[in-house]
């Protein structure tokens, strides 16, 4: 009971907090063009750049080649675990069971990335010096969410028909059981904790890099002219 | 030269051992009454300073998107750490750009946000105190602003749009830097970032077109407020009275008199530069930038070009059209504004100037990216013509050229280490070290390429390189404009009337 209603409490944070930051981040003014050059003249360019920086971290790549080789096989590897994942919520066909291996896969490798991020925000001096408490926990938040789920797939296997059961009546907002399983219980509530505090942590760079002027925006000053909306007329 | 601590020019860039306070102790001059009242800022820090501080905070997250998102999708990834020029050249970890930007977002995690409300020490949460202000005075004052850390930054957090709204915030309760409010305010009663009045500046270019005449046997004019002219040409400053500066100047007057186009600089709007944004602010930027709009329509010219000008490009090519737009009465075939290098190039690749490049063959020559240039604007019609027609038309002046260490120029330029409001005696010493990353590039073509000559296109990075490259030992004289070069490679009296 306090589970099912934690769970819905942090569905609602996530999903209200989410929303409410992206229409903060769309309805706030841009009033110059910033981006950051060589642009993009046109918006499928501007399209290719953000697709770019989402596909391949392009400007991470740039920057720092070992945080972007643990960055991104900890995010890669988060996209299969996700899909991996959507067979607990839904009824999916048969050929998705054939391909669980490359999310299982993907679940170690994410953990593994996972702590060489942790060991190299710790290692580097650079980095352990702009690190605050919050950015130690969260990658701990996301390394125990990894841990306690490969436990489960390999050590400790809970009942996963129960578990279906409760996260189809989770998401469907019919209500539901909490499973009986500790393991799960530990991995579920830790990604409610996730879910809720989403919004309001730097997680929010899933729907904020979008909004960044230096990257969302065309090089066309001379030919069009950016008009501020705040700017006395 | 005064005694200044200068570091060791190693063979590559290197990411110093942090050291934690190095540049704590510099301190900037302190706007006075004087210089800030004209401006619309408070005479003096507020009464409730506090306050006033986190107000402005919000009312900025309210007209910024570049804030807001900025300050709230940091995932210090630390990409950024060993990009900017002066933590390259200092170590202070508060030169880290994600440091710097964390002076103010821990401020704003404390009142914007519910886990620096309620948890502020786990997220680093601070409050905006006499402690927090004095970092934000030293450390706001050590960023150029240049947009390096933002090409390598996985979301393009841009932290010269964090330094300008710290800065925008200290001007509101009272606290500002001498430096840029004194020369904004000779803008606006004299006309000029050096406060030349017209006389002066009439005595001056009358004295260079008897230069050139002694020189070349032209008679080539440098006119002033000449209505009817085709084009308003718009330089800084320093153009007109500093070295190297002035070479650049006979440069722009040469090519308008080779191509027989008529020009006219104007004594009221005779400054390119626009020091509005160092400071963020938006209607000091717009003040500035709206008389040379206004000069525009009142001599009635056609087609508005800028001088080698970096942040004044920046300004002119990025923001005058949302500032002071539309420039109706122009010319819609030419783009406005032009720089100075697309009309030069322009008209040399449509034969209307003629180069000897032996005149420049006592020199081997190097281009330093400006980052305002490089990282803020464009040049042409594709991107990346900001890197490609200053280096065309480089070549099409000399006969000896070489590029610096692909790391250190394009997007990837180093700052001179004098730009962002920063050219200031009292910010000596990170001058000093903040061009440490590009002296080094340099005195690897120096010593590979056997390169003497630092070609650019912006007036800040003029005066701070031949200030301090006698600092690493290079010669002042090694760094000057590609106009300079056009200036001395431009034939007189062969092409007319290409317009």
């Amino acid at each position: 009971m306090l589970m099912s209603l934690l769970a819905y409490l942090a569905l609602a944070i996530f999903l209200a907090g989410f929303a409410w930051k992206i229409f903060q981040y769309a309805r706030s003014p841009a009033p110059l063009l910033i981006p950051t050059t060589p642009a993009p003249l046109t918006k499928i360019g501007v399209a290719w750049r953000l697709f770019t920086e989402v596909a391949f971290f392009n400007s991470l790549f740039k920057g720092n080649k070992w945080t972007w080789l643990f960055g991104y096989a900890f995010h890669a590897a988060l996209v299969l675990v996700l899909l991996r994942h959507v067979r607990y919520f839904a009824d999916m066909p048969h050929w998705f069971a054939e391909v669980q291996i490359f999310g299982v896969i993907a679940g170690i490798v994410m953990v593994g990335a996972l702590g060489m991020l942790l060991i190299r925000r710790f290692w580097v001096a650079r980095t352990r010096y702009i690190s605050s408490p919050a950015d130690y926990l969260m990658l701990m938040l996301l390394l125990a969410i990894g841990g306690t789920g490969l436990l489960m797939k390999f050590a400790f296997r809970p009942d996963i028909v129960s578990i279906k059961e409760a996260m189809v009546g989770w998401v469907t907002l019919r209500g539901f059981q909490t499973p009986g399983d500790v393991l799960f219980a530990v991995h579920f509530a830790l990604v409610l904790v996730l879910l809720a505090i989403f919004p309001f942590s730097k997680l929010m760079h899933l729907g904020g890099l979008f909004f960044s002027p230096s990257r969302n925006q065309t090089d066309t000053p001379r030919e069009h002219r950016h008009v501020n909306p705040w700017a006395a007329p | 030269m005064a005694n200044h601590d200068v570091p060791e020019v190693k063979e590559d860039i290197e990411t110093p051992e942090l050291h934690e306070g190095a540049t704590a102790h510099l301190a900037i001059f302190p706007a006075q009454e004087k210089h800030m009242v004209p401006l619309g800022f408070p005479g003096a820090r507020v009464e409730n300073w506090q306050q006033a501080g986190v107000d402005k905070l919000k009312d900025l997250l309210e007209k910024y998107r570049s804030l807001q998102v900025y300050l709230d999708i940091c995932v210090k990834c630390g990409s950024c750490t060993d990009k900017c020029h002066y933590f390259l050249g200092t170590g202070d970890p508060n030169n880290m750009p994600v440091q710097r930007a964390e002076l103010m977002r821990s401020v704003y995690r404390r009142y914007f946000t519910p886990s620096g409300k309620f948890f502020p020490q786990l997220v680093n949460a601070r409050d905006f105190d006499e402690e927090t202000l004095k970092k934000w005075v030293t450390y706001f004052h050590q960023c150029s602003q240049c947009r390096r850390c933002s090409v390598f930054c996985p979301y393009g957090i841009d932290t010269a749009e964090i330094t300008m709204a710290a800065r925008e915030i200290m001007d509101a309760i009272g606290v500002g830097h001498k430096y840029s409010q004194e020369i904004i305010g000779k803008v606006h009663t004299i006309g000029n970032n050096l406060g030349i009045p017209k006389p002066a500046l009439n005595g001056t270019l009358r004295f260079m077109e008897d230069e050139i005449l002694d020189a070349t046997g032209q008679e080539v004019r440098l006119p002033v407020d000449v209505k009817g002219a085709e084009v308003l040409m718009v330089a800084p400053s320093a153009d007109f009275f500093s070295a190297p500066h002035v070479e650049s100047l006979m440069g722009y007057a040469k090519v308008f008199h080779a191509a027989g186009v008529s020009y006219s600089f104007s004594s009221i709007a005779s400054e390119a530069a626009n020091f509005g944004m160092f400071i963020g602010s938006y209607e000091q930027k717009r003040k500035i930038a709206s008389r040379i709009a206004e000069q525009a329509r009142e001599l009635g010219v056609k087609r508005i070009v800028v001088g080698e000008c970096g942040h004044a490009w920046r300004v002119a090519y990025s923001f005058w059209n949302t500032l002071v737009g539309p420039f109706d009465t122009l010319d819609p075939r030419y783009p406005v504004p032009q720089h100075i290098c697309e009309f030069t190039n322009d008209l040399y690749k449509r034969g209307g100037l003629t180069f000897d490049k032996e005149t420049n063959d006592d020199k081997v020559v190097t281009f330093h990216d400006s980052c305002n240039v490089a990282r803020a604007s464009r040049m042409g019609d594709t991107p990346g013509g900001q890197f490609t027609i200053p280096r065309d038309l480089i070549r099409a002046t000399c006969n000896h050229y070489a590029d610096m260490d692909a790391d250190t120029i394009h997007e990837k330029t180093f700052c001179c280490g004098g730009g962002g409001g920063l050219l200031t005696d009292e910010l000596m010493d990170l001058r000093i070290k903040g061009m440490l990353p590009r002296v080094t590039a340099l005195k690897q073509v120096m010593k590979h390429d056997k390169v003497n000559f630092l070609a650019l296109i912006c007036a800040i990075c003029k005066a701070q390189f031949s200030k301090v490259l006698p600092y690493y030992d290079i010669p002042m004289d090694t760094v000057g404009g590609v106009h300079q070069l056009v200036n001395n490679a431009i034939v007189l009296g062969k092409n007319k009337g290409v317009v």
